[in-house]
């Protein structure tokens, strides 16, 4: 045997054998990758790089920098300088800039980025742009006797961090957080906007997956239990909704719960309640709560029922012949071995939820809307680079769902019916 | 489930709790769905049944509200339904633009999805394939992912990507592209964007119906003489044809049921019907809404039946190879 191992192995054409398998296998791998190139290039031209595209517009806006070269120019000569007293040559360069915008119209640009940062910059921009030719030196007194708001450092601050085109600071603004006199900091209590919507959205979603897996449980468990033919039937009835457009759903549900709907119609009917004691069921939270739910119930359904159908009922029977009640049963014997399929049903539940936006815009009404709506709020308002920065702190929170769901589930176990 | 015979009151109370349980969330599941199709035969313009409806009363009861698909936008809807009535309403009325322009959407999108999508999962069900977890993952992605963000950064980047009008690329291209050029208020635009959308569910379902693929059977045809493609058409495309066929369907419906990009890079040209449905949920919500969910429900029962069945004869074919 010794001399076996000494001699090399080859093919019949006289090579290695080694290394002829290894450039099988590599050609192997080579051809199963191109088979899978169009679609990645496909992918990476129609979805990463737009998604990368919004990520870069969340930490840039020229809107500023573009228009005032001068102040651009001295806030990087003095990148030090005092916020709270900046000296004659800064105001002699932001009256020119100011100038240059009113002859470029761009000081409505200017203002906004701003305004980002400090509130009710857009009419100082507008002021100051329109008189800027007229202000004699020295700047500093002539503007700020125009109005004294230009001397506050707030805003100094704000466009010193404006004069550069990449910024962070829309992710400080989505995150709740305030350019002060001292720089930033947090925001006091009635600032709380998006981190408020961020964690309602969070709130409600886990609420949603809950109700779901309540609900969806003993279906799930019906389903797994009956014999085939009843059950594929009773399936009809949980795959319809899933393939039924979420429109169409979400309209039966304004027919349903609205105020003059079906359900405070046969609930005045039935003497339930009296005519003018109608339920607010719609356009609020409960709507939003109600149809995501509906439109949610499959993605919970399904696993779970794929995991259900192959627990072997003799493990049950085991337990109860040992002397078990039903109740430990369940709860010892029957819960630990749907465990993947609940993980797997709330994961996917939660990480659709939390990126709704169709449902809650139609039936949320004012106070049932969540951070995807906020984000479609700001695009319509053409605040585009807080939208994305919105986005990308929403896209973030995803891919750890998504990766945490790969770790624990394996997207490859991902089913559809 | 049966309930066995030596279960005591108490167990049997909670045995027929849980049916009634079970019965009342069939029921919330599919009561929303059904109750639209009478609704959309309301003769009032009310969401509700009317006493006459309630009553069986024929009167109560009317078409009014299909006739107003046809109708909206129909330069003169009083006329005499002859042949230009028909004409007109098929090239001018609102919600028949909207339905081409859904189906077209729908079809081009399905047929680019699952031709990528069925070759990558070919590629991706093979062992060798390197990186498999990762792509695979990446290629799921646009499902995950909130199509929100998907569709500002298709409206961030489809406005950019562009091509002048009067170049070479714009002579090839510009049929399909807008007025500018641009990929943002263009049919394909809306195309590509619902193919990415559509991609991940045939990877899953394409890929599923591979797992149970005999990777032999390739080997096989190979030494028998087949060329790869001869392979691929003649004993590939037969055994995985299911799989592919209930994934352009899933495919198809996530175009057809798609509305966020839509109102996000398509422009007055590409309403489709979930747009329009939109629109009149938040404008001025008429019953012909219900009009089109009942169609829109039929369409479904029909894709539903079509699927169950096709997977029915996957799995049939699956086993006849020995798995």
């Amino acid at each position: 045997m010794a001399e076996a191992a000494t001699e090399l192995l080859t093919t019949a054409d006289g090579r290695p054998l080694k290394a002829a398998l290894a450039a099988a296998q590599s050609r192997a791998r080579r051809r199963a990758f191109l088979l899978v190139l169009p679609l990645l290039l496909f992918v990476l031209l129609t979805f990463l790089v737009p998604i990368g595209y919004m990520l870069k517009r969340s930490v840039e806006h020229d809107g500023f920098s573009a228009s005032a070269p001068a102040l651009d120019a001295w806030f990087d000569q003095n990148p030090g300088f005092d916020p709270a007293n900046p000296p004659e040559e800064a105001y002699a360069a932001l009256v020119s800039d100011l100038a240059r915008m009113q002859v470029e119209k761009t000081t409505g640009m200017a203002g906004t980025r701003i305004n980002y940062t400090v509130p009710g910059t857009i009419s100082l921009f507008k002021k100051g742009a329109r008189e800027a030719a007229d202000l004699a030196a020295p700047f500093k007194d002539s503007l700020l006797a125009l109005d004294p708001a230009w001397g506050k450092p707030t805003l100094w601050r704000g466009m010193a961090s404006a004069s550069s085109p990449y910024t962070t600071e829309f992710y400080q603004v989505a995150s709740d957080r305030k350019l002060t006199d001292d720089g930033w900091a947090r925001g006091g209590d009635k600032d709380r906007v998006y981190l408020y919507l961020f964690f309602k959205t969070f709130l409600i979603s886990a609420l949603i997956t809950v109700i779901c897996l309540l609900i969806a449980f003993p279906v799930s468990h019906l389903l797994a239990t009956l014999p085939m033919a009843k059950s594929s039937l009773l399936m009809i009835l949980v795959l319809l909704p899933f393939w039924t457009s979420l429109l169409v759903r979400t309209t039966a549900w304004i027919a349903l719960l609205q105020e003059q709907g079906i359900v405070n119609d046969l609930m005045v009917g039935l003497g339930l309640i009296g005519d003018d004691g109608r339920l607010t069921m719609m356009y609020n939270m409960t709507g939003t709560i109600v149809a995501m739910t509906h439109v949610l119930l499959p993605f919970m359904i399904l696993p779970l029922y794929s995991v259900m159908r192959v627990i072997p009922p003799s493990y049950a029977r085991a337990a109860r012949s040992l002397g078990a009640t039903s109740w430990t049963t369940f709860r010892r014997v029957y819960l630990p071995q749907t465990l993947p399929g609940i993980a797997a049903g709330s994961l996917l539940v939660f990480i659709l939820a939390v990126g709704y936006y169709i449902t809650p815009a139609l039936v949320g009404g004012a106070d049932g809307q969540l951070i995807s709506n906020l984000i479609s709020f700001h695009m319509s308002k053409s605040n585009w680079s807080l939208a994305a920065a919105i986005a990308g702190m929403l896209l973030v929170a995803i891919l750890i769902l998504y990766w945490l769901y790969d770790r624990l589930i394996g997207i490859d176990r991902l089913k559809l019916g | 489930m049966a309930l066995p015979t030596y279960a005591d009151p108490l167990e049997r109370a909670w045995h027929y709790t849980y049916l009634v349980i079970c019965g009342l969330v069939f029921l919330f599941l599919i009561a929303p769905i059904l109750i639209v199709i009478p609704l959309s035969f309301n003769a009032e313009p009310y969401f509700t049944f009317t006493e006459k409806m309630l009553a069986l009363d024929p009167t109560g009861y009317s078409t009014r509200w299909y006739d107003a698909l046809l109708t909206l936008g129909h330069p003169a809807p009083e006329t005499a339904r002859d042949s230009s009535w028909w004409s007109a309403a098929w090239h001018r009325a609102t919600w028949v633009q909207a339905a081409k322009n859904s189906f077209w959407v729908g079809l081009w999108a399905t047929i680019l999805a699952t031709t990528l999508g069925t070759i990558a999962a070919l590629g991706l069900s093979r062992p060798e394939m390197p990186f498999r977890r990762l792509i695979m993952a990446l290629l799921i992605s646009p499902m995950i992912v909130p199509i929100i963000i998907i569709a500002v950064g298709m409206s961030f980047f489809f406005a950019k990507a562009c091509v002048a009008p009067d170049s070479a690329m714009g002579a090839i291209f510009g049929y399909f592209l807008s007025e500018k050029g641009c990929l943002a208020n263009s049919h394909l635009g809306v195309i590509v964007a619902h193919a990415v959308l559509g991609i991940p569910f045939v990877i899953i379902t394409v890929t599923a119906t591979l797992t149970g693929f005999d990777q032999s059977l390739i080997r096989a045809a190979h030494s028998l003489g087949a060329n790869p493609r001869t392979t691929f058409f003649k004993v590939i495309m037969p055994l995985i044809l299911p799989g592919i066929i209930s994934g352009a369907l899933f495919a198809f419906v996530t175009s057809f049921d798609e509305v966020v990009a839509v109102l996000f890079i398509a422009g007055p040209d590409q309403q489709t019907i979930p747009r329009q449905m939109f629109n009149g949920i938040r404008e001025a919500i008429s019953p012909a809404i219900l009009a089109v969910a009942t169609i829109l429900v039929v369409i479904s029962v029909l894709l539903l039946t079509t699927v169950e069945l096709l997977r029915r004869r996957s799995d049939r074919l699956r086993g006849v190879t020995g798995r």
